[in-house]
């Protein structure tokens, strides 16, 4: 079946990947919401969702009560009601911006997922790595920042074509949010890729490597960055969160000061369309997250997957191997996503002169204080 | 004694209380406990909330133990009522019932408009003959205005019989025929 | 393949720029802009330039479009007539018209140039390690000119930004 598969035509190939990756990210955007209400009700003291359930499902013992309890099927049930009810198109907007915005917000979602690796397997004589990723280019990390940075046109142009005062504010907020926090992030990934650059070495921005560099076994080469550069990780996770419209950086959509903020004059499936992207960005941004400072598809420090390998005699089963390697990136990823959610119910959200003074005048020299702490680390180390 | 004013000064915030880190670790500790923690919703139709004596539900009214009608529609209730949702039409006691046929009047028809009542129990306040109470029906809907007008069949059904103390009817029967002796 | 996405992304450039120029409201005429800067970018990926291409999305499409989208929504231009123009500037318009044809006329009929050697041309949008090389190399004098120029700009924005308050001087 592997020789199959390779003996086609590598368009065809990618175009298959591509739908393989589209397809685990989109159930798990979907799920992400239902997780979102879930995770929401129970910090709250309130059991959610737990009503919709499938007559056949029902008749089903213990497992049908156990996923009605879950409310599995509101998923279904909601996404049935987004698609099927009316698609208002307020009078006043601008038509076309407003009905590509939730597009453009889902395109660079879903376009930066290609560079970013979420698993690896080994040829049987273990010596070289091969990284789960469609398309593992040189400028990996510039490639999602670039990419990422494209989806603010989507909450600008979803602001201004709505043609009324909330979105407007919440599209305006947006994109300075954005652009303010963009360069804080990529200050803080820069030690990364300083330290798995040492000079003389070829260089690269590729993820693949960043996770390479956290596969090792002894001290340093195990160490996860995020134990070796804490306050990259925090400056990084302080800007993911704000570049993905999380609370307590939720801004743009501050619903108690802006009624919905930049979607409020969207309905039924253009709506749920801007929250789709949202999880995509979340589940993309906790990928990168995990690549970075996580160590990516390594179940511990120290433990990288190599070692798993060995100890269970998988040499000869690469497909296992990509496999586990996968499910350890997931569980990371998820666990990612539900600290997301987490963090939402603890924090309250900043008011907007906070935002801006935590990003321009905190976080900025922060970036860039620790940037230049490990330029001078980084050369006295080598 | 002079009273001694202490003054409490606020202390500049530590480095690690104003990165506001620490703040935030505490923080998410609450909420997981709360994740954890056991739920504390009523999932309503399954599981019903326990109504306490004193409750003010739905208007009903009530037979005495011996299944009479208690009510004389006196149309105190309909006076009193704030929102105007009792309408009462008096009638006779029936002749076939001798030993009411003392109490002269009773109601033809009792209605309560549940659309308009607001619960406040002024019915059952003003009512001398504790003929009227606000029990512990809490939920009343219907699909049309029609459905959500109580008539006089329906209060007694809501109502039922509830414990009667007094028994006014027994001693006016028997203060009749006795005369007005021991009164 | 590679030829059919060369004409999609030269005609996305070409029209992009076009849209730019001829576009009277300001809001497209951004977007438009965004167009053929995407489709350069995918012109530098034909080239394997993929830095140039993500740097090129980074900084413009990402950044510096996004603030003209925001500032042209701000102030609320949706465009309109505009002031007629003035008797110097047609002359200019023109002049720089001339300018244009004898630049293509030239181009046109001059001796083609040699093709380019493949193996003298390095490949400095490439490779990663190269690029950065020859930017603090060869082309340092030039980084450091337009640095300086970007720096001058910028204090001269926090002049013209900044409030004056005579009486806080007094």
């Amino acid at each position: 079946m592997a020789d199959f598969y390779f003996s086609l035509p590598p368009l065809l190939r990618g175009f298959l990947q591509g739908l393989a990756v589209v397809l685990v990210i989109f159930p798990i955007a979907g799920a992400s919401s239902l997780a979102e209400r879930k995770v929401s009700a129970w910090i709250q003291g309130r059991p959610g969702p737990n009503r919709a359930i499938v007559p056949w499902f029902a008749a089903i013992p213990f497992l049908g009560r156990f996923l009605q309890r879950l409310g599995l099927f509101h998923l279904a049930a909601d996404g049935g009601k987004l698609l099927l009810k009316e698609e208002p198109l307020p009078g006043h907007v601008h038509k076309f911006y407003y009905t590509i915005a939730p597009w453009l917000g889902l395109i660079p979602a879903f376009t930066t997922i290609t560079v970013v690796p979420f698993g690896a397997y080994w040829d049987s004589a273990m010596q070289t790595m091969h990284p789960l990723v469609l398309a593992n280019v040189d400028i990996g990390i510039l490639a999602v920042f670039a990419i990422g940075s494209l989806g603010v046109y989507s909450v600008i142009l979803a602001g201004w074509s709505s043609n009324s005062k909330y979105p407007f504010i919440g599209s305006i907020r947006a994109s300075t949010q954005l652009s303010s926090y963009e360069i804080s992030m990529t200050l803080a990934v820069l030690p990364v890729f300083m330290w798995i650059n040492s000079p003389g070495s070829d260089g690269s921005l590729s993820l693949a490597r960043v996770v390479e560099f956290q596969s090792g076994t002894h001290f340093l080469g195990g160490l996860w960055f995020v134990f070796l550069m804490p306050l990259s990780a925090l400056i990084f996770l302080i800007a993911l969160f704000a570049e993905t419209n999380r609370l307590p950086f939720d801004m743009p959509e501050s619903e108690a000061d802006l009624v919905g903020g930049f979607h409020t004059e969207y309905g039924a499936f253009k709506w749920s369309l801007f929250f789709v992207a949202e999880y995509a960005h979340m589940i993309v941004g906790s990928a990168v997250f995990v690549v970075l400072f996580l160590g990516g598809w390594n179940p511990l420090p120290w433990v990288p997957v190599a070692s798993l390998v060995h100890w269970f005699h998988l040499e000869n089963l690469p497909f296992v191997v990509g496999l586990v390697s996968i499910a350890i990136f997931l569980a990371k990823v998820i666990f990612m996503i539900f600290f997301f959610m987490w963090v939402r119910w603890t924090l309250p959200r900043f008011r907007y002169d906070q935002v801006m003074r935590i990003g321009w005048r905190r976080l900025l020299p922060l970036a860039i204080a620790n940037l230049i702490f490990y330029i001078i680390a980084i050369a006295l180390l080598t | 004694m002079p009273a001694t004013v202490k003054v409490l000064e606020r202390k500049p915030l530590s480095f690690a209380e104003r990165t506001y880190l620490p703040q935030i670790a505490a923080g998410l500790k609450t909420t997981i406990k709360h994740l954890f923690a056991p739920k504390v919703t009523m999932e309503y139709p399954e599981q019903r909330p326990e109504i306490l004596p004193g409750y003010r539900g739905v208007p009903t009214l009530v037979m005495d133990p011996h299944g009479r009608e208690k009510c004389v529609s006196c149309q105190l209730c309909e006076f009193v009522c704030p929102p105007k949702a009792i309408r009462i039409t008096p009638g006779e006691v029936p002749a076939d019932q001798p030993e009411r046929s003392h109490v002269e009047k009773a109601p033809r028809e009792f209605e309560i408009d549940m659309l308009r009542c607001i619960y406040c129990g002024l019915c059952q306040e003003v009512c001398p003959e504790e003929a009227i109470f606000l029990q512990n029906v809490y939920s009343t809907s219907g699909y049309t205005r029609a459905s959500m007008v109580n008539n006089k069949q329906r209060l007694y059904e809501l109502g039922g019989t509830l414990p009667d103390q007094h028994f006014k009817w027994d001693r006016k029967k028997a203060a009749e025929t006795a005369g007005n002796a021991r009164h | 393949m590679s030829d059919l996405l060369f004409f999609a992304f030269t005609a996305l450039t070409a029209g992009g720029a076009l849209g730019v120029v001829l576009n009277k409201n300001a809001v497209h005429a951004a977007f438009c802009l965004l167009l053929s800067l995407l489709g350069t970018a995918g012109l530098f990926v034909l080239l394997n330039a993929y830095l140039l291409a993500a740097l090129l999305i980074l900084v413009y499409a990402g950044a510096v479009v996004a603030l003209f989208v925001f500032v042209v929504m701000l102030i609320g231009m949706q465009g309109g007539t505009g002031k007629p123009t003035g008797r110097l500037a047609t002359v200019g318009a023109f002049l720089a018209f001339i300018a244009l044809l004898a630049g293509a006329f030239v181009t046109l009929t001059r001796e083609p140039l040699p093709p380019p050697v493949l193996a003298n041309m390095p490949p400095v949008g490439a490779e990663l390690k190269l690029y950065a090389y020859q930017l603090f190399t060869t082309y340092l004098l030039p980084v450091e000119v337009s640095g300086f120029l970007l720096l001058v700009a910028m204090i001269g924005v926090i002049v013209l930004a900044k409030k004056d308050k005579p009486e806080a001087k007094a």
